[in-house]
């Protein structure tokens, strides 16, 4: 079994955002950046998948600026096999790149392909779903939970009233929430040998497929800014001051 | 054209984002189309066709609609979205599972979540968890849509009497299928439309202590919400789940206890009308954004709240 997992570079996210005062996007530079957190557990059930023997080959790939490279590299440090970087110089919506991603998988085929839920960068919530669409296979969103069967998986997925478990056939996306597990630290020696770890790099314009942005950003900016209020000596005041003041209850 | 919006239900009963969808649409196209898509939903079909807003119901019955199956119901949506400008559903776990895969097929570019609509074509949208709203202009002929609920007022529900037209089932790929549904059955308030909401966070160091935030929300008649540190140590289930990646609640009056206010809380609550910390860090940053904040031992507090709201003669429902 061969799986893919994808992996985007996003602001770190404890970065406290700030919005670039000519209202075109948020500073980027010199801020931390890091893995969109709920990919780090996609890689991490891909290389579990690895090491009980059920998956033979891990691959990590990403779409993204030459630095995007680095969150490749921390996937092999973690236990990918190779990695593939899709180099785009400028941002490209969730359907061009799950369209990039398509193209890798009809030349990869694997049987599972892993990846975060959400990117906390633009809350968009879509490249797996549209991946998943764009191939004809069966996703599993919001995974907290997958059980590998012969030809299928069980996914325990988080929705709004609960937990909901569905069986897909393989192939299958799967996308990951934080609560699927745990995901682990590098050591420094897996991390020095990640470095010799191939990563094949593409570029994402020549693969042929229509990348085009369809949205434009006509404006970023700060949300209203909520006032601190008060603090209350005690909770006979916090009461008073909810009952009274801004009577609510 | 109209404007399709996908409603959720849960075969007997249609769900309130729903009637939220409907209202947003309504601010920039008046012709609208409700597609029920389920397995013996008659009373759904017959709630929608009350909402004075919605033009026509489309009913499509199947066993294979029953569970929202986003592989089952997306050919279905894709081969009505021929005859409409705007497909739109909620962007709660319903709109998120099924919608990009409809904009896929349509090489549509979605627009996910969004709070305001300016236009036909112009929304505005949160990113970075809440910390940055953008103004964005979709250039595709077709729009697939996801409003946040809590940004848009519901539809009113009775008075309306739109035609409910019998659409035929589509085939299926058959490659998911339902095993089950665990829900968490409360006698409180749903989360995402509570007045009141009370969260709990890491700082309630067990579930057993949550029975004192349960206290407190049965007289408040409070739904209970939980950060993401709470619901990751086991202390509650995730459907309790506030903030970026869980839910996003707009209650009157939010009541944070324990909880130190990450981001990604902060992008699930921020828009509370009042809102109040219980927290023994007077550093915490929640205390940033709170109306009121109470430095103390939430042990302490907690019980003392209770007794406090006995003492009230009235309390608002």
């Amino acid at each position: 079994m061969k799986i893919l997992v994808a992996v985007k570079r996003v602001i770190d996210y404890n970065v406290q955002i700030r919005v670039k005062e000519d209202g075109t996007g948020v500073q980027t530079d010199n801020v931390k950046m890091s893995t969109n957190p709920p990919d780090d557990n996609a890689v991490e059930e891909a290389v579990k998948l690895k090491e009980t023997g059920k998956a033979k080959e891990v691959i990590a790939i990403t779409v993204g600026e030459e630095k995007a490279q680095e969150t490749v590299r921390k996937a092999l440090a973690v236990g990918a096999d190779r990695g593939i970087h899709v180099k785009a110089d400028s941002y490209i919506e969730p359907l061009g790149v799950a369209k990039l991603l398509k193209k890798v998988i009809e030349k990869e085929k694997p049987d599972i392909v892993f990846m975060g839920k959400q990117a906390i960068d633009d809350d968009c919530n879509q490249t797996g779903q549209m991946l998943s669409a764009m191939l004809g296979w069966p996703q599993g969103t919001f995974a907290s939970k997958i059980e590998l069967k012969d030809k299928s998986m069980q996914v325990t997925r988080e929705v709004d009233e609960g937990l909901e478990t569905i069986e897909i056939n393989l192939p299958a996306i799967v996308t990951c929430d934080l609560r699927l597990n745990e995901p682990r630290y590098a050591s420094l020696p897996n991390i020095m040998k990640a470095k010799k770890k191939p990563i094949e790099q593409l570029i994402a314009k020549d693969l042929g497929v229509d990348i085009s942005n369809r949205i434009q950003q006509l404006k970023v900016e700060e949300p209203p800014k909520r006032k601190g209020g008060v603090k209350v000596a005690n909770v006979a005041e916090l009461v008073s001051k909810l009952k009274n003041e801004a009577k609510v209850i | 054209m109209p404007a399709l919006v996908i409603a959720e239900h849960d075969n007997l009963k249609l769900k309130t984002f729903s009637l939220n969808a409907i209202n947003a649409v309504s601010k920039i196209n008046t012709d609208i189309h409700v597609l029920v898509a389920g397995s013996k939903c008659d009373n759904v079909c017959k709630e929608v066709s009350a909402v004075p807003l919605v033009k026509k119901v489309l009913q499509s019955d199947s066993t294979n609609y029953e569970n929202y199956l986003a592989e089952n119901l997306t050919p279905l949506v894709v081969k009505l979205a021929d005859k409409y400008s705007h497909i739109v559903a909620s962007a709660n776990t319903f709109g998120k599972n099924f919608m990009p895969r409809v904009a896929a097929l349509l090489d549509t570019s979605q627009i996910s979540d969004i709070i305001k609509i300016n236009g036909p074509d112009t929304f505005i949208r949160p990113i970075y968890a809440g910390n940055a709203f953008a103004t964005v202009k979709s250039n595709d002929k077709k729009k697939c849509i996801t409003i946040r609920p809590t940004s848009f007022d519901p539809a009113p529900t009775s008075g309306g009497s739109a035609v409910i037209e019998k659409v035929d089932a589509v085939d299926v790929p058959n490659i998911s299928k339902f095993i089950k549904k665990e829900e968490t059955k409360s006698e409180r308030p749903e989360l995402g439309t509570a007045r009141v909401v009370i969260s709990g966070g890491r700082g309630m160091q067990s579930g057993e202590n949550f029975k004192l935030i349960n206290a407190i929300a049965d007289k408040l008649n409070a739904a209970v919400g939980a950060s993401r540190a709470a619901v990751d140590a086991g202390y509650i289930s995730n459907d309790h789940q506030v903030g970026q990646t869980g839910k996003v609640v707009v209650p009157d009056l939010y009541i944070a206890v324990g909880i130190s206010g990450a981001i990604q809380h902060l992008a699930g609550m921020k828009e509370s009308k009042i809102i109040v910390a219980i927290n023994k860090d007077g550093e915490a940053p929640i205390f940033s954004i709170a109306d009121y904040g109470l430095e103390a031992d939430l042990f302490e507090a907690l019980p003392q709240f209770l007794d406090e709201l006995n003492k009230l003669n009235t309390i608002q429902k």
